[in-house]
């Protein structure tokens, strides 16, 4: 907006002749989104901070996580952020073919988080450590639980951005939403290594 | 213009609001030194920001008569729109006042705290070597108040005394939900919270009934979870200790169980002995048999939690337990009907008098004068 | 088939016939005229044949201020709802002495303070200031819409949503009886059993959907659509508290729905975040959601002191006074106002530091208020003020909102707080500013834009009968709160023992019913005001001499508000382009290229109160056929490309003719 000279000598021009393109929000929007999403991790996280040692007479955090299970699962994750990569990088070059192939990498990786994360509960639920065991495994399940929720909804996005890219070609508006999912999917990957740390490493090592 | 005039008065009423004092303004006129010391500063306060509030007042009314649009010989420049003289004052001349009151709030925070015990009777009286301040366990229950008297063994439901000029020590819990405890004559409030103790330390300085009520809304009972506060001399005091001893029923678990139930409009209740430990099991949400206390929990935790094979735990520690029955908490008309059978023992063998409302703020007041002759007789 | 308990209870879940209400004459009269108004409405719509023009104009419209319009709408319509549980609870309070229980037992009496909270923050203030966020910001800054228009329109309808789950709450089942900010445990699923807390918890979480994207909407508006020249120093100062408020927006509703999904997991699936048991920790509920709800207050007031500012440097036909001391103002009240939420539980029990902290920085936010208020005041001074109704509510504003800032800060020192905490003087310290700042302002708002929306100005006479019925009534509703508050009496009563109190409450309720003529004296205003619409008629764009650019187009505006980006070079660019021989451009229009309807915000809003209606009555097959049914209509719209078109230049052309003509005709 500071493409225009202000004032010239005589008569200040009060109006633009030509078309005003403003540029795009998309890019502001969303990071404003994702901090606001970062807003309810941070919520979570805090929940975890004040509630994370209430064990109710119960299982601690060393009595239940696996963290070489954690490690590979963090490994996934990671993974899939650099397949990413790669995706935005064949993106960048107009390769479609190779852009949809990283993308089903990244997809692939990001289920097979999930599925070992799904064990991971499935695993601790079956030894009684249920969400409703004590105020621990509640915030421990809605925090790790809530950014599963989010790879999900990822996968699907995901997805649905293949079929679009597949149908329509790597045309503005794709490349715009593949750079959406972009940040949103490396956003989720920081989220993790706070996860990781904070409830996985300093539960059963700190 | 009327509505300036309007305003002067609107002003004015407000202007003499905290000195309206002398009626029935308790919260201004209180008869705890710890709530005479918060009136105080809600006077200092005022005072000082009618510092800067009367002159805006001031000032607002004046500029918008003067500068009516049809005062045309009033000065004109509708280009003038800044001067850092004055925006230093409007900045500094807030600032000035809020430093000073910043500075009283800090010292008077912590000089009020109510976890800090108490270091005079009132602005005159330090506290005389070697007094025991009156401990006073209070639970906040659906919907009326538990006190107990470690110091004497007793309990009473919704009435509570306490000698003048002898500091009391409150230690304060709930049941289920939130409360507040509040006695304005007293001393400003602080809630009751299940699970944990917050405390009060204060004084009463004259002689009188004065009301206390829960100000945090807590369900449907709430309107009447009110109780009256009876300020006695020493006599009266021990009078009372007496007549609840005299005329009160045995506060064991089972009792307190049936107690603990919903219930709204509770008469006054005194029971003359409570089974040891009670208050403390109340407070770790451990009177009902079988269940965890809560410090234990908590101490396990510090050590680390209990393991995996712990799952018998859970169960010990669900205090809340099923949905309780919906039309008991839902329903206020239906609830004479799940008075605790305890309650209705306990007042058959209470006096007469002590029954109704109205009349045992009277009864404190008798009590005070008469019953306490009788007092040594009964100890 | 319907006797088969277990299929009923799969459809229904724990709906069952006695959840209606039916047994409560003032619900039933009330369904009864809400029906047949409903009805009423929608044969008077039938026969106008408005429910195209109604689909196609106004529900899918993606027009920022059509939907500013209809955020309006709502709050006014919700003002309504919310001022009806006021005057009963004033009458409730006014009666119920000597053992009378009053007209309303304790469990309705509780729903009515907790849906009056409840409504008038979330469904009357913040649509009223979303609404003219919306309908002034991008017209403020030069642009033709909101950055994300389609994610406006879904934002509306969500906030509409969440007003319709609350008001559902009304005819089937109950509200909560909790307080406005539902503290566990008693809103846990233990003490609260019921449907009443499920109705607020959803209700309030589609809502917040809606606030949340409108926030970011409007913030990327801010910063990336202002017109060439306006840099952020040249913003108009309504442009300014929009962008303090909707960032406060951004930064404090994720917390509310983060809160609020914790307290449902609590309640839906049994964690122990805030319970009793197992570890939980109701205080932790209590910060929390202060945390969001003290910015809150500020996401009300700011805009409100943004309209205040526009309206008095119009109406004093001055420039603002300080302008950039009153930006540093607002940006310091954002800062601060995340730094006070323990004030709101000084009695907790935390230690002396921490409540003098908090305490303390309550105080420090009454600098820049105090300096806001120089300010206007300032702006006054060697002024010409012309005592337009906006004019009236700002003055009025300006004497009650220093008692409202002044009994805030006595609050603020926690020894006095501890007596005052929770008492009427709290509940009269509140309405003193949120009255006396939030709703002055917006009805200063809505007399000041009026025109600008709707191309005629609002009767004065029925705006001032508003104006002094308001003020007046405020003052005899809410002083008499005051005394009792210093008499220590508690809020959320609902019957007294002491017969002393009577006469205030009486006051009291004399002044609500002075507000109440104060509200139907402003709708009598809109109907007269229609009525008298080619008397008041604007054909200027610009009624009031106004300062900021939203005034430099036509009243109402063209679907692309500006024919050309207008270019700005001073602070009040209007006031600054009149001065300087400002020659409005009549030829060389080109096509404009303007977004496209879509039905989908509406049809996802839908789907979201279906949504929430099958979670509230444990509906399940309801929540999962409506929760698939979001998604897909969600990747479905993803797939549409289509969302724009250009206006052709003839269109603009012809559009810009008819004001050249009627601005002609003015001279």
């Amino acid at each position: 907006m500071s493409n225009i000279q202000t004032q010239s000598a005589e008569k200040p021009q009060f109006y633009l002749e030509e078309d005003h393109h403003p540029e795009g929000s998309t890019n502001l929007g969303f990071w404003l989104y994702l901090m606001s999403d970062c807003l309810i991790f941070a919520t979570l996280f805090a929940t975890y901070a004040v509630l994370g040692r209430n064990y109710a007479a119960g299982p601690a955090p060393a009595d239940l996580f696996d963290l070489k299970l954690v490690a590979i699962n963090t490994a996934m994750l990671l993974f899939s952020s650099i397949t990413y990569g790669f995706a935005m990088l064949q993106m960048e070059r107009g390769a479609k073919q190779e852009t949809l192939f990283w993308l089903a990498v990244t997809g692939l990786f990001g289920l097979a988080f999930l599925g070992i994360e799904l064990y991971e509960f499935h695993h601790m639920i079956h030894e009684g450590a249920t969400p409703q065991r004590s105020a621990f495994l509640s915030a421990f399940f809605t925090l790790v639980g809530t950014h599963g929720l989010h790879v999900t909804f990822g996968i699907i996005w995901l997805v649905t951005l293949m079929v679009q890219v597949s149908k329509h070609g790597l045309i503005a508006e794709n490349r715009r939403r593949l750079m959406c999912l972009s940040m949103f999917w490396h956003f989720l990957d920081v989220v993790w290594i706070g996860v990781f740390s904070v409830v996985y490493l300093m539960g059963v090592v700190g | 213009m009327s509505p300036i005039v309007r305003r002067l008065c609107q002003l004015s009423i407000l202007l003499i609001l905290p000195f309206m004092a002398g009626c029935d303004l308790v919260v201004m006129s209180p008869s705890g030194d710890i709530a005479q010391q918060q009136a105080d500063l809600i006077v200092v306060s005022t005072v000082l920001m009618l510092l800067i509030i009367v002159p805006v007042l001031f000032l607002t009314l004046y500029f918008a008569w003067h500068y009516r649009h049809s005062n045309t010989k009033a000065k004109y420049d509708p280009e003038w729109h800044h001067s850092t003289r004055l925006e230093v004052v409007i900045w500094s001349a807030p600032l000035a006042i809020i430093i000073a009151l910043g500075a009283i709030t800090w010292i008077s925070t912590h000089k009020l705290d109510p976890f800090r015990p108490l270091d005079r009777i009132d602005a005159e009286r330090t506290i005389p070597e070697g007094t025991k301040p009156l401990e006073v366990e209070v639970v906040a229950l659906d919907w009326k108040w538990l006190f107990f008297y470690p110091e004497y063994g007793v309990a009473t439901v919704n009435e509570m005394a306490a000698p003048v000029d002898r500091p009391i020590t409150f230690k304060i819990t709930s049941s289920s939900v939130m409360n507040s405890f509040y006695v304005p004559a007293l001393a400003g409030m602080i809630y009751a919270m299940p699970g944990m103790e917050t405390k009060l330390h204060a004084v009463i300085n004259k002689e009188g009934v004065f009301d206390g009520l829960s100000s945090n809304y807590s369900g449907p009972g709430f309107s009447h979870m009110r109780f009256k506060f009876h300020s006695l001399n020493e006599q009266g005091f021990d009078g009372w200790i007496a007549q609840v001893k005299q005329n009160g029923t045995a506060l064991n678990r089972d009792a307190y169980l049936k107690l603990e139930k919903p219930s709204e409009k509770e008469p006054v209740r005194y029971y003359a002995t409570v089974e040891d430990g009670l208050y403390r099991a109340i407070l770790n949400v451990c009177a009902t048999p079988g269940k965890m206390c809560m410090d234990e929990m908590m101490h396990i935790d510090m050590m680390g939690g209990a393991g995996l094979e712990s799952h018998e735990n859970r169960d010990r520690l669900k205090y809340d337990g099923g949905p309780i029955d919906i039309n008991l908490r839902g329903h206020g008309e239906e609830h004479s009907a799940v008075e605790p059978a305890a309650g209705s023992q306990s007042t058959k063998n209470m006096p007469a008098e002590g029954m109704s409302h109205g009349n045992h703020s009277m009864q404190g007041m008798d009590m005070a004068k008469g019953d306490a002759s009788e007092a040594p007789k009964t100890n | 088939m319907f006797s088969n308990p277990d299929l009923l209870k799969f459809i229904f879940g724990r709906l069952t016939l006695e959840s209606i209400p039916y047994h409560e004459p003032i619900l039933v009269a009330t369904f009864a005229a809400v029906a047949l108004g409903g009805i009423a409405l929608c044969a008077f719509i039938t026969y106008m044949k408005w429910w195209g023009p109604l689909w196609n104009d106004w529900i899918t419209s993606i027009d920022h201020k059509k939907i500013g319009i209809m955020y309006i709408i709502l709050a006014i319509v919700m003002l309504l709802r919310g001022f009806s549980d006021a005057i009963m609870m004033r009458i409730q309070q006014a009666i119920a002495f000597n053992g009378s229980e009053g007209y309303l037992p304790p469990h309705h009496y509780d729903q009515v303070f907790t849906a009056h909270g409840v409504i008038m923050i979330f469904f009357v203030a913040m649509p009223f200031v979303t609404g003219f966020m919306n309908f002034v910001v991008p017209l403020q800054i030069g642009a033709r819409d909101v950055s994300f228009p389609f994610l406006n329109n879904f934002s509306f309808w969500m906030t509409t949503a969440g007003a319709i789950i609350v008001m559902i709450s009304l005819f089937v089942g109950e509200f909560a009886r909790t307080g406005w900010l539902a503290y566990p445990p008693l809103s846990g699923v233990e003490y609260s059993p019921g449907v009443g807390v499920d109705y607020y918890i959803w209700g309030l979480q589609v809502a917040g959907v809606g606030t949340t994207l409108s926030g970011i909407n409007l913030i990327a508006t801010i910063v990336k659509m202002r017109a060439p020249g306006m840099s952020f120093m040249k913003m108009p100062v309504f442009t300014w508290t929009s962008l303090c408020t909707n960032i406060l927006i951004v930064a404090t509703f994720p917390i509310l729905t983060a809160t609020l999904v914790l307290l449902s997991l609590d309640r839906y699936v049994g964690t122990n975040f805030f319970t009793n048991d197992l570890g939980g920790n109701p205080m932790m509920y209590i910060n929390l959601i202060w945390i969001w709800g003290h910015p809150e207050v500020y996401i009300l007031i700011l805009p409100a002191f943004g309209i205040f500012s526009e309206v008095v440097a119009t109406f004093s036909g001055k420039r603002l006074f300080g302008y950039a001391s009153m930006v540093y103002a607002t940006c310091a009240i954002m800062i601060l106002s995340y730094l006070v939420w323990l004030h709101h539980f000084f009695t907790m029990g935390s230690g002396a530091s921490v409540n003098a902290f908090f305490g303390i920085t309550t105080m420090i936010i009454s600098i820049p208020t105090g300096a806001k208020i120089f300010n206007w005041l300032f702006t006054i001074y060697r002024g010409r003020v012309r005592y337009e109704v906006p004019m009236l509510w700002t003055i009025g504003f300006m004497v009650t909102f220093v008692i409202g800032g002044m009994t805030g800060v006595m609050l603020a020192v926690p020894p006095a707080d501890f007596v005052l905490h929770n008492s009427l003087f709290l509940i009269a310290h509140f309405h003193n500013v949120i009255i006396g700042g939030v709703l002055f302002g917006l009805m200063a708002g809505v007399t000041y834009w009026y025109p600008k929306a709707f191309g005629y100005k609002l009767d004065p006479f029925w705006g001032k009968m508003s104006f002094w019925f308001w003020f007046i009534g405020f003052y005899f509703a809410f002083m008499p709160l005051y005394v009792l508050g210093l008499m220590g009496i508690t809020r959320r009563m609902s019957q007294f023992d002491d017969p002393s109190l009577q006469i205030w409450f009486v006051i009291a309720a004399i002044g609500a019913g002075m507000i109440a003529i104060g509200i139907l004296s402003f709708i009598i205003q809109l109907v007269v005001s229609y009525i008298k619409r080619e008397e008041l008629k604007d054909e200027t764009g610009d009624p009031w001499h106004g300062r900021t650019l939203e005034w430099s187009t036509s009243s109402p505006p063209p679907e692309y508000n500006f024919a050309f980006t207008p270019v700005v070079h001073d602070h009040d660019s209007w006031y600054d382009m009149k001065n300087r021989g400002y020659a409005r451009p009549l030829q060389g229009f080109k096509p404009i290229h303007m977004p496209k309807n879509t039905g989908t915000g509406a049809i996802l809003a839908a789907l979201n109160i279906a949504l929430a209606f099958g979670l509230i009555w444990y509906m399940w097959w309801l929540v999962v056929v409506s929760f698939v049914a979001i998604i897909a209509v969600a990747i479905g719209h993803t797939f549409n490309y289509k969302r724009d078109y250009y206006i052709p230049a003839e269109t603009v052309s012809t559009e810009e003719g008819k004001r050249t003509e009627l601005l002609a005709k003015q001279v």
